[in-house]
């Protein structure tokens, strides 16, 4: 019976709570959190006409600003990676200083898209001028929402780590954390792509 | 006691019998109209087909039920009896072939009975422009010069082109003696082609809640015998009329309930144009010729301060 | 500015019908808490429920919240009978559009997210783990977190009953009715931030069960060996986790539109209503099958159980499921066919939808080959079943109808589609809950419900069905659209008072069932299930006592078919005695479930009011009780061997099992035919 619960994976003992199943349900909330992407995509681009006689994507977006910002997250993913790599071979430290290089350009990114909707909503291009504009925020937005929301667990992340170690329990985090992260990035590849560069060009 | 029983029996029936003999009248299956008819020929053809399969399973259950009933130790049992291929294939194939025929229909008549396709007919069609307004219906008939809310009327045997749309909530224009509904839109425009084949007053209203006034957002289509009798339905109007200027029709929008039958003559040209176009701003650029931008500055006016628009 | 746009006047003193509904509700509940004060119970309360992650307790606790706003949803349903029913012929009834557009709309909220929903995740809380034959689910805080946001949403659209109004737009909210334009006041709020927090419990539920199924299923159950209710539960959660997330967004942008003068759904300055609709319908949809797929798992699991024979087609049946759940994504647009699509697309929509009928039918011809050649035992379950199988076939062929776009045209938004849908989730998903009521309750309570007042609610509620649906078909014949207030045509009279007396019918049908759940508590001696294996079941919920012990298996079952108890029962291992055990490792019971349910119900409340700084208080409250759990090491304890002995020494003792002489004597195996049903003993 020993070897049948082995071989099929199962373990009566530590059924909880196990980084294993941590992570497979956090795989499927990341699909939720893709459908809902999908839904805000869907909703640009059945509006991102509907200018309202106001600005479209060509009148407001500036690309080498997006492109800073995208370089920004797109190096923070990867600084993400070596913290994991630091975290599999145990090094507290490591991780810790990965984390943090990985926050600072996370923060960054956020701080140059809030600097750009501010100064869209300072020129009167605020979401409520059109059915464009409300979708441009609310995608950008959606996406900014999370990579917030990422940097405040990251923020929780260094603080356990620092407190309790690199734990198993801190390990499964973290590996969530990754595959938020990254997940995040190639949601912000796809707005790069839908949002800016279609708009541009 | 016992012989009063039935009689009291039938005076407890007799309404549903009477509303079963009479109560087509009025209903979707008692069509006045080509599209109408095609469509409940539709529903029983469909409905038919579905029996084919409904009937016996229903009956099925109850057989099956009662012969294998616990009590009933002559039927056989097989309890570990779960699986059969050919029983498998039967019944996939059963439920598969009766929607293979529905599918066909289906094609069939969407197509045929598209509420955009115009009828064929040798007479020159009665053009209606429909407005949903809060809880009226604004009616405007473009080559006649005439306007009315909450009737119309057209000849029999005459089809009817109506193009609708909304200048509030979503509604949806309904004449079910006629044929099938289609949305009134904000912002958009939709269509419908019906004919009466015979002369009557049927039954129009808005079968997509609207609010509050909802309930009273009912009309009359008067189908005439015979295209004197809507022209005299046509003088009746002017005689009876107001201009529906944009001043008018703006005091009109504002929200009521229960209108009354009203006539307008003389409506703003392009005024259907320019409610559609209302909301079709915020949409899409037009191509702009000349046309277009009167019927921009027709839109600014409807649009000016506000017009009340709020329930409350 | 304090309390946002919240003023004494939200509160409708003026109404007495409100007022009386409220203060019955208030004193029912004041009474209540009398009784738990003068028992000394609020301490069980907390220790024993709220704070439970037992997953058998949480799905009682939502069965319970599901019956009481069956309750609620039902007087809704009442009022709107009554209203019609009177108001004809130059009458107006007695409630104006502004009060009567509330009951409908709330009326369909209700019943299909606070009463049909967590039934149906009640049912799947308690049953699903122990089929599978696991300790728990994959997440159990996780599972009391759903409920308790589950019941945030429901407590916040009761309270829209006496603090401000509830939403008079119907059930689907589309815009621009529900608009700022149109819809100034909060109902429209009360709606959309109900609808949200209980959909991310729901999407919660759904990624904690398919976990539960993919990581913790007994040692030798293979995945298409999973029971059938377990398989249809778990297409339904595919279903979630594929669809909530577009109500998400829908109501997201519907709340941007309304909060922030954002234009997604908006007629001005570009926005699309019909996206709304569209966006809608894609969640909607595919509930309808989440909702009925497990009502079809339950009662593939009555009808195989009480005939006494496997399920007919069991690979069939999942793979059928599938097939539904796969087709209910593709078929949103038949809802809206007279938007004007085209004939092409509403072609397509329409065969689509046809289509889904294909593995219904066959779940339907599994059924019956399932009783064929069977030994079918009466009992209220079963009924439940034969009469969702003819109801159930006459409101699939109206489904049917209606995906047919010519005929649709006709019968959109009529009451013949009132009276289809009522006929395939009363006649589909209701009655199997139902049934799966009567037919589970023994395994959680340990004591069978009364069979006669069973069957007596069974025959109210069918016939009340009937006679308050089969009218409706007529009307909708009869050309009566839905969401009127009054009418005025003497032909449909008479149909609208036999609708009512319908209603009445199921009301008997309600009052029986309430009746006989207290009459089963009083003579529950009676009744007793003592083996835990009351209806000669065939899968792992039977193996174990009733109730079952917190830990449901003392030791993990090993599967080898698919009606794994049946097969244990006929090797005669169904009841060994195992020579020793083991710790088991168990979740601690935690009242941060609790903790952010009350903060999200203050949270959902201060946005509806727009009271920001009580908003940002609801808020910090979430997360914080979050981070207090994240920082818990305290979540867990072993079980040890000597307690679980205990436990289990006495389950055999009350079978009859001397289980001292067990490592001696090896009792005789079992034939299952030998196994008698405890009904007869």
């Amino acid at each position: 019976m020993t070897s049948l619960n082995q071989a099929l994976g199962h373990d009566g003992h530590a059924h909880h709570d196990s980084g294993e199943q941590k992570v497979l349900g956090f795989w499927f909330y990341l699909m939720t959190d893709c459908i809902l992407f999908a839904t805000a995509f869907a909703s640009y681009a059945v509006l991102y006409r509907n200018t309202a006689g106001g600005v479209s994507g060509k009148d407001i977006f500036e690309l080498p600003y997006v492109l800073l910002e995208t370089a920004a997250l797109l190096l923070s993913s990867i600084t993400y990676g070596f913290a994991m790599i630091a975290g599999h071979q145990g090094h507290k430290r490591g991780v810790l200083a990965w984390l943090a290089v990985t926050f600072l350009f996370g923060a960054a990114f956020i701080g140059m898209e809030v600097n750009e909707f501010h100064h869209l909503i300072a020129e009167g291009n605020g979401p409520n001028v059109s059915a464009f504009l409300s979708s441009f925020f609310g995608l950008v937005g959606l996406h900014g929402l999370h990579v917030t929301a990422g940097l405040l667990w990251m923020a929780v992340m260094m603080f356990e780590v620092i407190k309790t170690g690199l734990t198993g329990r801190a390990l499964t985090r973290l590996n969530c954390l990754s595959l938020f992260w990254h997940f995040l990035d190639i949601v912000w590849i796809c707005v790069f792509t839908v949002v800016y560069l279609k708009g541009v060009l | 006691m016992r012989n009063c029983s039935p009689p009291r029996l039938l005076r407890w029936l007799s309404p549903f019998a009477l509303a079963l003999l009479s109560g087509c009248q009025g209903g979707i299956l008692d069509p006045k109209g080509r599209i109408a008819a095609d469509e409940k020929s539709l529903i029983i053809t469909a409905t038919l087909l579905m029996l084919l399969v409904v009937v016996p399973v229903i009956v099925l259950t109850l057989v099956f039920a009662w012969k294998y009933r616990a009590s009933n130790a002559n039927a056989t049992y097989t309890p570990k009896w779960a699986h059969s291929t050919k029983l498998e294939v039967v019944v996939w194939l059963i439920p598969i072939v009766i929607v293979s025929f529905l599918a066909v229909l289906t094609w069939r008549t969407t197509h045929q009975l598209d509420p955009y396709r115009p009828l064929s007919s040798d007479k020159k069609p009665v053009k209606i422009e429909v407005v949903a307004l809060n809880w009226k219906w604004l009616f405007i008939y473009p080559e006649l010069n005439i306007a009315t809310v909450n009737q119309i009327a057209f000849p029999k045997d005459v089809p009817v082109d109506f193009r609708i749309t909304s200048d509030t909530v979503m509604n949806s224009f309904f004449i079910p003696q006629l044929g099938g509904q289609i949305y009134a839109m904000a912002g958009m425009q939709t269509q419908l082609h019906l004919i009466a084949d015979e002369a009557g007053t049927y039954k129009g209203f808005s079968a997509n809640y609207s609010g509050a006034g909802f309930s009273g957002m009912k009309f009359d289509a008067v189908a005439t015998s015979t295209p004197a009798d809507f022209d005299k339905w046509v003088a009746q109007v002017r005689a009876n009329a107001k201009p529906l200027d944009v001043d008018a029709y703006r005091r009109l929008a504002v929200p009521s309930e229960n209108h009354a039958v009203a006539y307008y003559v003389a409506p703003t040209p392009q005024l259907f144009d320019a409610v559609v176009h209302k909301y079709m701003a915020g949409r899409t650029s037009l191509a702009l010729s000349d046309d277009d931008i009167k019927l921009a500055a027709l839109t600014k006016r409807l649009c000016a301060p506000a017009a009340a628009r709020s329930v409350n | 500015m304090l309390l946002g746009k919240l003023t004494l006047d939200a509160i409708p003193y003026h109404e007495p019908i409100i007022m009386g509904a409220l203060s019955g509700a208030g004193l029912v509940g004041l009474a209540l808490m009398a009784l738990i004060t003068k028992y000394g119970k609020w301490g069980y309360l907390w220790k024993e429920w709220l704070t439970s992650v037992d997953h058998k307790k949480i799905g009682v606790m939502y069965i319970i919240v599901a019956m009481i706003m069956l309750l609620r949803g039902f007087a809704d349903a009442l009022m709107m009978r009554a209203q019609l029913a009177m108001a004809t012929g130059g009458h107006l009834g007695v409630f104006p559009p502004e009060h009567y557009d509330q009951i409908f709309t709330a009326h369909g909220v209700i019943m299909i997210i606070f009463m049909a929903m967590p039934f149906m995740t009640g049912l799947m809380n308690i049953v699903l783990p122990l089929q599978i034959g696991a300790r728990d689910v994959a997440f159990p805080f996780l599972n009391s977190l759903s409920f308790w946001l589950l019941t945030s949403a429901v407590i916040l659209v009761n309270l829209s009953l006496g603090v401000g109004n509830f939403a008079r737009t119907g059930w689907v909210a589309y815009p621009p009715l529900s608009e700022l334009g149109f819809s100034p006041d909060v109902g429209v709020d009360y709606y959309t931030w109900a609808l949200q927090i209980s959909g991310i419990g729901t999407t919660l539920t759904a990624i904690n069960f398919l976990v539960t199924v993919i990581k913790m299923r007994a040692p030798g159950m293979k995945l298409m060996q999973m029971p059938i209710f377990t398989w249809t539960c778990t297409w339904a959660n595919v279903l979630i986790v594929a669809s909530f997330p577009i109500l998400t967004g829908a109501l997201a942008m519907l709340s941007l539109d309304r909060y922030l003068g954002f234009h997604f759904f908006t007629s001005e300055a570009g926005g699309n209503a019909m996206m709304y609709l569209n966006l809608f319908w894609a969640w909607g949809h595919p509930e309808v099958y989440i909702l009925v797929l497990p009502a079809f798992g339950i009662f593939s699991e009555v009808v195989s159980t009480f005939t006494g024979k496997r399920l007919f087609g069991h690979t069939s049946m999942i793979i059928a499921s599938g097939v539904i759940s796969v087709l209910g994504f593709m078929v949103w647009l038949h809802h809206f066919f007279t938007m004007g699509s085209g004939a092409n697309v509403n072609a397509f929509f329409g065969i689509a939808t046809m289509v889904i009928s294909v593995p219904t039918g066959v779940k339907l011809f599994n059924w019956l080959f399932t009783i064929y050649r069977g030994r079918l035992r009466f009992e209220t379950p079963i009924f439940w079943t034969l009469g969702f199988m003819v109801t159930f076939s006459i409101g699939g062929m109206t489904g049917v109808l209606m995906a047919v776009p010519g005929a649709d045209f006709m019968l959109h938004n009529s009451l013949f589609l009132i009276a289809h849908f009522h006929n395939t989730i009363i006649g589909g998903a209701v009655f199997g809950y139902l049934a799966g009521f009567t037919f589970w309750f023994p395994k959680v309570f340990g004591f069978k419900l009364n069979e006669r007042l069973g069957k007596a609610a069974f025959w109210f509620w069918q016939s009340g069905f009937y006679f308050a649906f089969m009218p409706l078909y007529v009307l909708g014949f009869l050309g009566m659209t839905r969401r009127l207030n009054h009418t005025d045509n003497p032909a449909w009279t008479p149909w609208l008072y036999l609708a009512c007396v319908g209603a009445v019918l199921v009301a008997c049908g309600i009052a029986c069932q309430l009746l006989q759940i207290a009459v089963s508590l009083r003579d529950r001696k009676k009744a007793l299930d003592v083996n835990g294996d009351p209806w000669n079941g065939h899968t792992l919920e039977w193996s174990t006592s009733s109730p079952p012990p917190f830990y449901n298996f003392a030791k993990l079952p090993v599967v080898h078919d698919i009606d794994a108890f049946t097969d244990m029962k006929e090797k005669g291992i169904a009841y060994q005695v195992p020579t020793s055990y083991e710790p088991i490792h168990m979740p601690r019971n935690t009242g941060v479930g609790v903790a952010i349910g009350g903060f999200t119900t203050i949270l959902g409340f201060a946005l509806i009011w727009h009271i920001w700084w009580l908003a940002a208080a609801g808020l910090v409250g979430i997360v914080g009780s979050m981070l207090v759990r994240a920082f818990d090491d305290n979540l867990d304890y072993y079980v040890q061997p000597d307690e679980i002995e205990a436990i289990e020494r006495e389950r055999f003792e009350r079978i009859g099992i001397d289980v001292d002489a067990y490592s001696e004597r090896v009792p005789e195996p079992k034939r299952s035919s030998d196994v008698e049903p405890a009904t007869l003993v």
